[in-house]
């Protein structure tokens, strides 16, 4: 049913999709740590090659009553349910930074349990929903 | 229906089925904007600044959409040799663009009030800027190579280069930590999203997906006559 030039031209597509999709892998997973925006605690935990000169993201939840603020300053804990870290922020937050919601924080490691900010992201989740549902929601709860 | 695409019937086409689709989709445009901006309640996070989400999602998906749809035909094109599929691809391309761009600069200035900041270089915003370099660069290739052979041969093959990144577009918010959010609308899980916005933001992208077909028709027609005319002056 399909002519001979047709098949050729299928298999050679078909080997360079592979090989292009093999490249584009491997070039993606040596650079993911360029390619991931930010660590989350325990990452940070975890890593070995950490310089606390250089700029980097933590991100997670705002732990439950860690908040705290000062005239200039905010502090607040980042948790990503397992390890955390204490981030201190000369500034204001955005609008939707909340405790228990999703944050991300640019700046430096003190070191490993400590972060100084220069910026902070609020981070939403994927759930959209009134106000009224959200209340009957967590009533219900 | 697929004949109709055909060149010698697409000339058929006449105007009345363009005021036509022109007609639903101004109407469906207009319910979707009462919808988005009045009818529709604030999220409970955000509240009203969720309402560029009705813009933002729906050019999204078109963008990556009518980028999917290049890719196939370049490789149907390279595969089989149909011309009339490389035109069908050159005609989407300049409106999938566009909605690249307004799927950026909505999803900015979406991130200023709720993320706090207008960009950031993460996976799925850099993967979208890459997808709207891959636009620019499949229509400045057919604006500037001049003979109609070598034009489609290169854009067929920056069309399928392109599509790489569509997988990396989609995957990038579960594949690396990102700053934008995991998908609300999905193949294999319900919607998280209240039916009290999922509604807007489905008669949104319906009137979205017809604007986009009336300029692909408009734009396709006129590739044809071009290619009829050129024939006969050849002659």
């Amino acid at each position: 049913m399909l002519g001979r030039k047709v098949k050729s031209r299928i298999y050679v597509l078909v080997f360079l999709f592979i090989t292009v999709a093999i490249i584009i892998f491997f070039v993606l997973k040596s650079l993911e740590e360029n390619v991931v925006y930010f660590f989350s605690p325990t990452e940070i935990y975890n890593k070995t090659d950490i310089s606390f000169n250089q700029k980097i993201r933590v991100g997670g939840l705002v732990k439950e009553g860690s908040t705290s603020k000062n005239e200039t300053t905010i502090n607040f804990t980042i948790t990503d349910l397992k390890n955390e870290i204490i981030v201190s922020y000369n500034g204001m937050v955005p609008n939707l930074f909340s405790e228990g919601k999703g944050v991300v924080a640019e700046g430096k490691l003190r070191d490993k349990k400590y972060f100084v900010a220069d910026k902070i992201m609020a981070k939403h989740d994927e759930n959209y929903m009134p106000p009224e549902v959200s209340k009957s929601l967590s009533e219900s709860n | 229906m697929l004949k109709f695409f055909f060149p010698n019937r697409i000339i058929s086409l006449n105007n009345k089925i363009i005021s036509g689709l022109i007609i639903v989709m101004v109407l469906t445009i207009f319910v979707g904007t009462i919808f988005s901006l009045i009818i529709s309640p604030p999220d409970y996070i955000q509240g009203d600044s969720v309402r560029i989400m009705y813009v933002h999602v729906p050019s999204s998906f078109i963008a990556i959409g009518c980028f999917s749809f290049i890719g196939a035909a370049s490789i149907l094109n390279l595969v089989f040799k149909l011309k009339f599929v490389s035109l069908m691809a050159k005609s989407i391309a300049p409106i999938g663009c566009i909605f690249s761009l307004v799927s950026i600069v909505t999803g900015s200035l979406w991130g200023k009030p709720t993320w706090g900041v207008w960009w950031a270089w993460d996976a799925r915003l850099t993967s979208m800027i890459i997808l709207f370099s891959f636009y620019l660069a499949y229509i400045f290739t057919w604006k500037f190579v001049e003979h109609f052979e070598k034009a489609n041969k290169i854009t067929s093959i920056i069309a399928i280069l392109g599509l790489f990144n569509l997988p990396v577009i989609k995957y990038s918010v579960y594949w690396w930590s990102t700053l934008h959010q995991p998908s609300s609308i999905t193949l294999t899980s319900a919607p998280t999203i209240h039916y009290t916005m999922l509604i807007p933001l489905i008669i949104m992208f319906f009137g979205m997906i017809v604007y986009s077909f009336i300029i692909f028709l408009m734009k396709y027609k006129t590739e044809i006559m071009k290619i009829k005319s050129n024939k006969k002056n050849n002659k």
